[in-house]
């Protein structure tokens, strides 16, 4: 049994139908739990002996809303956590889904690992998940006084205002972007398979 | 008696030693830093937003100006990404050059910490030994793509091309004569990897002469041992990696423990520091760039007794070769979906990771079968250790914070993306 198999298999062991997911592929274990379970299996993740994810290395937020080209179905925003286990050497990625598409709340995990502060603060800045128990959960990447969240899907790539300095009020000042939308290669969608790479 | 406040100053952004655009507010207490509060994201580009309206390749290049200190480092870990979802091999050859250029790598971004982290904190000479090493290497990254820093070179499934038969060479001008030019051409006469051998067999002296000028160096001394001290467990809990987590005795290396590429069948060590100081992660890189030098040798021992391919002949990730493309109709079909189109990458999502110079390097991407991302996440080094500012630079003083913001190893490229 490989080292991947074996985590799945503690997993499923250790959180019980807290996992309501937990998939292999690609070499890979992703677990997904739900919003009242997560700070829970946080915890176990870190504590648990055969578990032990000592670090966490990312977190980043995602917007389903255009998945596939097609509307989505389940809800809209969802987290993704990278957690690496030096003891054990392996990884894992846990999946929370927010259950609120207009108000995407998940509690924070900053008690557990430290080092989810900045990556929540940019999950809120960029996507505007919220963490409950965030203790300073400001914008970080967008300027100060930056309005709207610029990951989400319905937010275009040029943004809504543009910055130049104004000679008459001697200042900067913010106004409606002039840039024109421009698409050089459309996104595409093909039938499954259509290009895999052992096709002929 | 007079009532005492503690003093605000913004540090930045404009700060020669905030290594770009940090701007950081500083709460002092006489000159005792009460609390450190970086603002980032001066040199925000939106690089993975632009990445979800690109095709999978058109990104290679942005990736190149993440962490602009190490290029080629950011694009393997992207192109690892593409092909893990994809699900195919890279050749050997393509696998050797890129550790090999992997490691080229490692020396250049070291070279510019140590220069510019002595040069912060009071030794002027170091940064000029050290960029002067850095032209050659340069001259490599330029040799094989054309270009001396955004190589884009990297591609999915492999590289963009074999490496060079022969080196650019120095012309005479009004500045060089012909007796100077033919001084500065002697290492180039023959191929990128005799440039590159002849590199490898100088650098270790380099290397000695900068121990020489730092390492037992008082002042040197007195600005980074026991300044911005990190345990073993705080280390691990505020999500470092690479050097500063090797600084602090977590023997952890990717490169070693989830070998990737041909990292496996290579001989080098890991050097560990002990007491978690700014000092120990300076020797700990200083021992990195010596073993990045074996790497190299023997990387070049490999390339030069086995030729083959350096990118996959999987034509609906690879265009093919030029020169078939002018006679076959499958070619020319394969090379304009390729171009219009782009790959067509199947749904479902990784996150590949390499060991960077600054630490892990991740990338998570998300595909939903088109031919653009749906998602792409990056994790740079740089983000994590640079969060922990406030609670390394607590109780250091002001000038301990530059020292402390030179051995996170900063730039501001992959940090703000």
């Amino acid at each position: 049994m490989s080292r991947i198999e074996r985590l799945a298999q503690t997993l499923q062991e250790v959180l019980g139908d807290k996992a309501l997911e937990v998939l292999l592929d690609r070499g890979e274990v992703t677990l997904r739990v739900s919003v009242a379970d997560y700070p829970l299996v946080a915890q176990l993740l870190r504590d648990h002996p055969e578990l032990a994810f000592e670090q966490l290395i990312d977190l980043s937020g995602l917007d389903y809303s255009t998945y596939g080209n097609r509307p989505w179905p389940g809800h809209r925003y969802a987290v993704a956590v990278h957690l690496l286990s030096l003891q054990h050497n392996v990884r894992l990625r846990v999946k929370v889904f927010a259950e609120d598409d207009e108000f995407p709340l998940i509690p924070s995990v900053i008690e557990v690992w430290p080092s989810v502060d900045w990556y929540e603060r940019e999950a809120f800045d960029l996507f505007g998940i919220l963490f409950d128990g965030h203790p300073d959960l400001r914008r970080i990447l967008t300027d100060y006084g930056f309005v709207g969240h610029p990951l989400r899907k319905d937010f275009p790539v040029s943004g809504h205002v543009e910055m130049r300095y104004d000679p008459h009020l001697r200042r900067v000042i913010y106004q409606p972007v002039t840039i024109e939308p421009r698409v050089n290669a459309p996104r595409i969608v093909r039938e499954a398979h259509y290009g895999d790479v052992d096709h002929g | 008696m007079a009532e005492i406040r503690n003093y605000t100053i913004n540090f930045g952004p404009q700060h020669p030693s905030a290594h770009g655009v940090l701007r950081l507010i500083l709460e002092l207490d006489g000159e005792v830093v009460a609390r450190a509060d970086p603002h980032i994201g001066l040199l925000h580009r939106g690089t993975e937003k632009l990445a979800e309206t690109r095709t999978w390749v058109q990104s290679v290049p942005y990736m190149d100006r993440l962490d602009y200190v190490s290029m080629m480092c950011n694009e393997h870990a992207y192109c690892m990404a593409i092909e893990r979802l994809l699900g195919i091999e890279v050749p050997i050859r393509a696998q050797y050059i890129r550790v090999m250029f992997d490691e080229i790598t490692r020396i250049l971004n070291h070279l510019l910490n140590i220069g510019t982290h002595a040069l912060d904190i009071g030794a002027m000479t170091m940064v000029l030994y050290t960029f002067r090493e850095r032209e050659d290497l340069m001259d490599a990254y330029e040799a094989v793509s054309g270009a001396r820093m955004h190589a884009a070179y990297y591609r999915p499934g492999g590289v963009y091309r074999d490496l060079p038969d022969q080196m650019p060479k120095y012309q005479v001008s009004k500045v060089k004569d012909e007796k100077r030019v033919r001084e500065l051409n002697r290492n180039r006469e023959g191929s990128l990897l005799d440039f590159l051998e002849d590199f490898t067999e100088r650098f270790p002296k380099y290397l000695d002469d900068y121990h020489e000028l730092l390492t037992d160096n008082r002042i040197w001394k007195q600005r980074t041992v026991g300044i911005g001290v990190v345990s073993p467990e705080q280390a691990l809990a505020w999500g470092f990696t690479g050097p500063m987590l090797r600084g602090s005795g977590v023997a952890w290396d990717l490169r070693k423990k989830q070998p990737y590429e041909v990292y496996d069948q290579l001989e080098f060590d890991i050097p560990v520091g002990t007491n978690g100081d700014c000092y120990d992660r300076y020797l700990v890189r200083m021992e990195e760039m010596r073993q990045s030098n074996r790497i190299i040798k023997q990387c070049i021992d490999w390339l030069r007794k086995n030729p083959g391919p350096v990118i996959t002949d999987n034509h609906k990730v690879a265009p093919p070769p030029r020169a078939r493309m002018k006679e076959g109709m499958e070619e020319l079909i394969h090379h304009f979906k390729l171009m219009t189109e782009g790959i067509h990458v199947p749904p479902g999502e990784v996150y590949a990771a390499v060991e960077h110079p600054k630490g892990e390097f991740g990338v998570y991407a998300v595909s939903d079968g088109a031919n653009k991302p749906y998602r792409v996440k990056l994790r740079a080094p740089g983000f994590a250790h640079l969060s922990a500012m406030d609670r390394m630079a607590r109780g250091h003083l002001v000038a301990d914070v530059v020292a402390i913001i030179g051995t996170m190893d900063i730039v501001f490229g992959e940090i703000d993306r």
